[in-house]
């Protein structure tokens, strides 16, 4: 038998030489760790400052400050009051005539289509529905701020470059003077875009927003959750707690995780030929995209539900049937409510990803340019993915920013919603 | 001394000693088997549970004795793979006959799990949830006197009855046992199972457990498992010796421990005792 102390002192020795080495391994794995976590948040922040450096300047417009003479002669020079006549009034003219006080000079032809081009071309409609809303307006002067043209908007955004020869460049060297003049005049202001939030899609980039987006958006999600949640629930709880364990229920496991990671642009042709051809429901509407959305969102949602369900204690189960509950009092009086944060949790975190899916809403016609901001799900409409498709397709300077700053939308509702997941998560989890 | 876990026992081995009760009998067990897949775990188990008596199983661990309690109100059917014969009857009648409804079956044979299990729900809900769902209760007046005197029973009441309304889990363990107690008792059953109900539990509150089970068994059958000699020498009136999957030997509480006729349970008591 062995000197118990010189035994002690041998296992001593024994753990000090491998000492180090453990600690060596420890201390790699962390930097391996810290690294990989520092790589991916500098990804992050090139990725966020890219997209905010390019889309920040979206939220702002120019506008100019100007006093539009509602000349009685122009809008109403019978004096009827007839709606009919007031709505077919040459507007443009208005905008022209108050353009042209600033700057007596113009006169030639070009030069005078330069001179309206300095705001946007939506202003005497503006200026239209003004006068239509209050008649009594007409023979005063409105003072009023109107949003400049896009082209111009860039150029004081500095997106110009004014070196450049005048036929290279969409602003001419007479509207960059009158641009500066009025300037120096202090009558053009960067005041908040409200327009990219509460209008359609446009032509002109001044005049365009994300809200038709943002509403189809809702719509196809609102659809989204009500179809793929309350099914893939229910086939969640057959699959976990009722079906027998069998070849059969294993096939469909292994089906549904399959599904889940089916190419989206296909759940969109199946969209296309199922809702679409075959139902004849109509293109581009919202109800479609979310029956889409909903098919690729299911199998996830089933397998987040499973999960959630199999992290549900099984003496919580016991104890149910200990009493003599039956299996269905068991699952809906207990299982369920415990599961249930978990379940909504995993399908929000679904339908974020349905939210950013763009390639399945190309198939279905999501991807048309559509101005009017729909009412209803069955209406034609765009989505905010697609939109983001739609504008960086674009040419027009100004639709860069927009991109950008839809992007920004997106994204912000991608955090909302995965926020509220977390938020959820803790605030249901019941501890034992 | 021989090691037990050497030893085993031939297929048409006898069960030693009496397996009858003394009191009226209200469970039978009539050569039952349990397989898992193709593993046997009990071998034609030959048993009595009677009236107002505790009878406590004793064994090694995997000697299938909680097998066997869980065949008693057929919780073994949640496992797929296992399966079940022989007889088990009820004042008579085979539980595992096709005419007899599980859900009855279990509230007339209540269970108290190893783990404190209360729901996470509140206190009064614990104990009201069983009466409810078998419509037990009228009114919630008779909802609330059910609530009470389960809990006054289960000797909860005076802790807990100024917060009938906070959750069963923020309980202490043992108060958290003895509510599930009043829950298993709220449905007024025959039998309650017991399955190692102090083994999560501190000295006292397991003190307060077995003192409850003794008042307990004035109304109630109470079949309990334990690996506590001492407990089952306790509480127990008859005890069951387990071992891998045969009852060896069953008889008087005091017959076993005291002066015990197979070599395995003699091993067992002084290996654990002396």
């Amino acid at each position: 038998m062995s000197n118990p102390s010189s035994n002690s002192s041998s296992i001593t020795e024994i753990v000090n030489k491998g000492l180090k080495k453990r600690y060596r391994s420890e201390f790699m794995f962390r930097l391996y760790g810290i690294t990989s976590i520092l790589f991916a948040a500098a990804f992050l922040i090139v990725f966020f400052s890219s997209i905010i450096d390019k889309g920040y300047s979206a939220f702002t417009q120019g506008e100019l400050n100007i006093s539009i003479y509602l000349d009685p002669e122009i809008i109403d020079p019978d004096n009827t009051l007839d709606e009919e006549e007031i709505r077919y009034a040459n507007y443009d003219k208005l905008v022209f005539d108050s353009l042209k006080n600033f700057f007596p000079s113009v006169s030639s032809r070009k030069e005078r289509k330069e001179l309206k081009a300095l705001v946007s071309n939506g202003t005497s409609l503006r200026i239209q529905s003004l006068v239509l809303d209050d008649m009594s307006l007409i023979g005063k002067t409105l003072d009023l701020s109107v949003k400049l043209d896009s082209d111009i908007d860039m150029f004081l955004k500095g997106n110009v470059d004014i070196t450049l020869d005048e036929s290279q460049r969409r602003i001419s060297d007479n509207q960059v003077k009158w641009t500066n003049e009025l300037k120096t005049k202090g009558l053009i202001s960067q005041k908040f875009n409200s327009t990219l939030f509460s209008a359609g899609d446009s032509r002109e980039p001044e005049q365009a927003g994300v809200l038709g987006a943002l509403v189809g958006s809702f719509f196809m999600l609102l659809i989204t959750f009500i179809v793929a949640f309350p099914l893939g629930v229910a086939a969640a709880i057959y699959l976990e707690e009722f079906a027998p364990k069998n070849k059969f229920t294993d096939f469909v496991e292994v089906n549904i995780n399959n599904l889940a990671a089916v190419p989206s642009i296909i759940y969109g042709l199946l969209g296309l030929a199922v809702f679409i051809n075959f139902f004849g429901m109509p293109r581009s509407a919202p109800l479609v995209g979310g029956l889409v959305l909903a098919l690729m969102t299911f199998p996830v949602i089933i397998i987040a539900s499973r999960a959630a369900l199999q992290s549900v204690p099984p003496s919580i189960t016991d104890a149910a049937l200990g009493v003599g509950a039956s299996k269905i009092q068991t699952v809906f009086d207990h299982v369920f409510p415990l599961a249930l944060p978990g379940m909504l949790t995993g399908s929000i975190i679904g339908m974020a990803r349905a939210l950013g899916e763009s390639a399945p809403l190309l198939m279905i016609g999501m991807v048309a340019f559509v101005v009017d901001i729909p009412s209803t799900p069955l209406d034609a409409s765009a989505a905010l993915p697609v939109q983001v498709y739609l504008w960086a397709d674009a040419p027009e300077r100004g639709f860069v920013e927009r991109t950008s700053a839809a992007i920004l939308v997106l994204l912000f509702f991608l955090l909302v919603m995965n926020s509220t997941a977390i938020w959820l998560r803790n605030k249901f989890e019941i501890k034992w | 001394m021989k090691n037990n876990e050497l030893i085993t026992l031939s297929d048409d081995f006898l069960t030693v000693g009496d397996t009858t009760t003394p009191n009226e009998k209200i469970m039978e067990s009539q050569d039952c088997c349990v397989f898992y897949d193709e593993a046997q775990a009990l071998r034609n188990i030959n048993l009595e549970v009677g009236k107002k008596e505790v009878l406590s199983l004793i064994g090694p661990s995997g000697c299938g004795k909680s097998t066997f309690i869980r065949c008693l109100n057929r919780l073994n059917d949640t496992i797929d793979s296992a399966k079940v014969t022989g007889k088990i009857t009820l004042e008579g009648q085979d539980i595992y006959n096709s005419d007899m409804d599980v859900v009855l079956l279990r509230a007339r044979v209540g269970m108290v799990f190893q783990k404190p299990n209360p729901f996470p729900k509140s206190v009064y809900e614990n104990v009201a949830y069983g009466p409810r769902i078998h419509g037990m209760s009228e009114s919630k007046a008779d909802m609330d006197e059910i609530v009470e005197t389960s809990l006054l029973r289960a000797g909860l009441w005076d802790e807990v009855k100024d917060r009938l309304n906070t959750s069963g889990t923020a309980l202490s363990g043992g108060q958290q046992q003895r509510l599930c107690i009043a829950r298993a008792i709220a449905v007024r059953p025959d039998v309650i199972l017991m399955d190692e109900p102090c083994s999560a539990l501190d000295p006292i509150a397991t003190d307060r457990i077995e003192d409850l089970i003794s008042e307990l068994k004035e109304n109630y059958a109470i079949v309990i498992v334990t690996h506590s000699m001492s407990q089952a020498s306790r509480v127990s009136q008859r005890a069951a010796y387990f071992h891998l999957g045969h009852l060896v030997e069953t008889g008087k509480t005091s017959k076993i421990f005291g002066d015990p006729d197979h070599e395995l349970t003699q091993n067992y008591i002084k290996g654990r005792i002396g």
